[in-house]
């Protein structure tokens, strides 16, 4: 039995060790505080998500993972390294983490296996030829081996997100951040990207993922997070954060979110 | 009908004088070239370092975009031909224009290159930067590329039109195209020179203007 399939089974596995700590996070934009103190651990292995209402940090919280917002005040760790430390290499840092964004982002100019293999080429240093050989390995984990020269416009939104996804994975970070991925999608596009990520997730990767998915949310995570106003409110397994156990808040907002009056 | 025939169209009259017009033909082509040379890459470079944040940088960069872009053309060829000897640098007729309309051209260029570069979407640079990529790799690897490609158009515009300027340079006594045909029109009181000159300037234009409008269907084309 794999470790992945152990920590699927168990939840959380006890022996694994923490990969992102996360302490006393604060963030504001002048008066308005946006990150009000939180602490996180994220074990290998594990996918966590985060929900809430808009406005409630996740994405900010995500991005001071990898600094792409820098945050006031607290500390982030990634392993034995100090994200937040002011001397730190954040180019090194940043390809140890993988991130997917709500806009997608794909290079509109280059090709879907250009968008992959320019970090490869740029920040690792292969060769073209390394690079491409590479980029096509990720592209055909994502089911796009066949698409590789297409360029993003003339791909689907949900094909778009995979090559997203494959350009984060080909520099084998140790975790995955998902910002809204499926967000910016056509409902009928959402499912494939979904099941890339539950593919990713069976296959051990560390994924801490933001999302309004719900029910993809309780299928997938070993554990949840809901976020209010710059907080967490409450975490736990799925079954606790969304079940008979969850903060009367939170009991709203997935009806808010059900009713789609949220 | 005929009259006009005779005075705008009497080419067997230009024949003779071939080779002026071919010189100064020659001297506009050579100084919109080098004009322009000079002043995209310069407009590139100042869009970049106002990019780079430095508050006393940017407030210089942009006293001089916005000098050169206020004061007429004219003004300032005078004052690189005229004014500039008695600080100790002096130039010939042409390459007095071509420096001035240069600094013009890079004024205007910087103008568009920041305008397109901002129109790139920030969510380009966090896809950049969360790959490891620094600022300056992102810069060369992903937004300039789309910026470029933006400015291209606009670009294109602004050069024949700064191009065209280069007819200012007949005020300082450059020998170009419409200096020599000018003249030619003067001393002969032929007026056909001056449709051979507009012939040739069609000549060398059209193929920009045209070049331009592709690369503008090409662009929308692509939907970049």
């Amino acid at each position: 039995m794999t470790e992945a399939a152990v920590s699927a089974e168990s939840g959380v596995d006890q022996r694994k060790k923490d990969l992102v700590i996360i302490r006393d996070l604060r963030k504001n934009y002048a008066a308005l505080e946006v990150l009000r103190g939180i602490n996180l651990t994220v074990r290998q292995g594990e996918a966590v998500v985060l929900v809430g209402p808009s406005g409630s940090g996740k994405s900010t919280c995500l991005r001071c993972i990898n600094r792409l917002e820098d945050p006031a005040s607290g500390q982030i760790f990634l392993g034995d390294t100090e994200v937040t430390s002011r001397h730190i290499d954040l180019n090194r840092l940043r390809q140890r983490i993988g991130m997917v964004f709500q806009g997608i982002n794909l290079y509109p100019h280059l090709t879907a296996l250009e968008n992959v293999t320019l970090a490869l080429r740029k920040v690792v240093g292969l060769s073209r030829h390394a690079a491409n050989e590479k980029g096509k390995h990720f592209l055909s984990i994502v089911g796009l081996a066949d698409r590789f020269d297409f360029y993003p416009s003339q791909l689907s939104g949900g094909q778009q997100q995979r090559v997203g996804i494959a350009r984060a994975l080909a520099l084998e970070p140790e975790v995955m951040l998902f910002d809204e991925p499926t967000s910016s999608l056509d409902p009928e596009l959402v499912g494939e990207v979904l099941n890339v990520m539950k593919r990713m997730r069976e296959s051990g990767m560390t994924m801490v993922v933001v999302t309004h998915e719900m029910q993809f949310a309780g299928e997938m995570a070993d554990r949840v997070v809901f976020m209010e106003q710059g907080a967490i409110l409450q975490e736990g397994r799925a079954e606790e954060v969304f079940g008979a156990s969850a903060h009367p808040r939170i009991r709203d907002f997935l009806q808010r979110v059900k009713t789609g009056g949220y | 009908m005929h009259a006009l025939l005779r005075h705008f169209f009497y080419f067997s009259s230009v024949l003779p004088h071939w080779r002026a017009i071919l010189d100064g033909f020659l001297l506009t082509v050579e100084m919109s070239v080098l004009t322009i040379l000079v002043g995209i890459p310069l407009g590139l470079v100042l869009a970049v370092i106002r990019l780079l944040g430095v508050k006393a940088v940017n407030l210089l960069v942009m006293i001089y975009v916005d000098v050169f872009r206020a004061v007429p053309q004219l003004v300032i060829i005078v004052i690189f031909y005229f004014a500039l000897p008695y600080g100790g640098i002096s130039m010939g007729p042409a390459t007095a224009t071509v420096a001035a309309l240069s600094l013009v051209l890079a004024a205007l260029a910087e103008e568009i290159f920041w305008a397109s570069i901002g129109a790139v979407p920030k969510g380009q640079w966090d896809a950049g930067r969360s790959t490891g990529l620094g600022f300056l790799s992102t810069l060369r690897y992903i937004i300039l590329p789309q910026a470029i490609r933006m400015s291209v158009p606009p670009l294109t515009n602004r050069a024949i039109g700064i191009s065209k300027s280069t007819t200012l340079g007949s005020v300082v006594a450059a020998p170009e195209l419409l200096n020599i045909t000018g003249s030619l029109q003067s001393n002969t009181a032929n007026p056909s020179f001056l449709t051979v000159g507009a012939l040739l300037f069609i000549l060398l234009f059209l193929p920009l203007v045209r070049w331009s409008r592709w690369l503008e269907g090409q662009m929308q084309q692509r939907k970049v």
